[in-house]
């Protein structure tokens, strides 16, 4: 009973910050409800027992992505509205809604409709017949980050090696793009300019 | 009444619509950027949900890899917009129609 509480109350905490996303004109006030709907993300983490990602996902989204998303509205000073009413092509809002509600109406006949044999669709979605005990099984005894760890670092250690490539590409392409060009030197003054 | 594996996964399609939706719909490049964040929140949660589901861990170490690509992409995409916006600070989506900034 309480998982279903805990789960609602997510969910609605999500949806709400999604729609606050997708609804509001002024972008502080979208970032803003991007955080609550990631701190709903990490409660329903914690609740499956991904205790470490949920972590990561408060440190990492709501900490740095976030941060960053206000840095950037604050520095370029883009903190005025948005003009919603109007579409920019006809019928372009819309469209949208069509498309986004055929998309999530994919997903559900997927899950509700049921998979080969009778099964239920969830369980057809996931594969779960076809597969044998995998190799990196969850095993109980061990905590989220063990378990986690134990597969990153001997299973994945290649791709580990490869998001630092990635990061490092990032960062370097980061400095690329914003740097200054044309020469415009920073005028320094110096010491001994105010004698004359 | 359990929470079993599909309301996750209706949670995340839902998630996901009103990411794309929202991606479709608005000219702000950074709220298109946050929308995209959305849509990659909603396939975190259904990779944890088949991992659990599936006992398999190797669902919250693609999480893991999600997070990290999503954190490198953020970092490029919002200093393009940077570069673009700084000369033209009321720029839309509408108008980076040619490909020399």
């Amino acid at each position: 009973m309480v998982d279903v509480i805990v789960f609602a109350a997510c969910a609605a905490i999500i949806v709400g910050g999604a729609l606050g996303v997708v609804l509001n004109s002024h972008p502080v006030r979208a970032a803003l409800s991007l955080v609550a709907s990631f701190f709903g993300v990490a409660v329903l983490f914690i609740q499956q027992g991904a205790h470490f990602l949920a972590l990561v996902q408060i440190v990492v989204y709501a900490g740095a992505i976030v941060v960053l998303f206000l840095f950037v509205i604050m520095l370029l000073g883009v903190d005025r509205s948005e003009d919603l009413t109007q579409d920019p092509l006809t019928g372009q809002r819309p469209a949208a809604l069509l498309l986004g509600v055929m998309v999530v109406g994919l997903v559900l006949v997927g899950l509700f409709l049921s998979g080969p044999g009778g099964d239920d669709g969830a369980v057809a979605l996931s594969g779960r017949r076809s597969r044998t005990a995998p190799v990196s099984a969850i095993d109980e005894s061990q905590s989220d980050i063990d378990l986690l760890a134990d597969d990153l670092y001997t299973r994945n250690v290649l791709a580990v090696e490869a998001t630092a490539l990635l990061l490092t590409i990032a960062t370097v392409g980061a400095v690329v793009l914003v740097r200054n060009r044309g020469g415009e030197d920073v005028v320094v003054d110096e010491p001994g300019s105010a004698r004359r | 009444m359990e929470v079993t594996q599909t309301w996750y996964l209706v949670l995340s399609a839902l998630l996901f619509g009103i990411g794309f939706v929202g991606l479709l719909v608005r000219r702000n490049p950074l709220i298109m950027f946050m929308c995209i964040e959305l849509m990659l929140n909603a396939v975190n949660i259904t990779f944890v949900a088949f991992s659990n589901a599936l006992d398999d861990v190797a669902g919250r170490t693609a999480v893991f890899f999600v997070l990290v690509v999503a954190a490198a992409e953020v970092v490029v995409g919002l200093s393009l917009v940077v570069a673009l916006m700084r000369r033209r600070p009321s720029l839309t989506a509408d108008e980076l129609t040619s490909l020399r900034g």
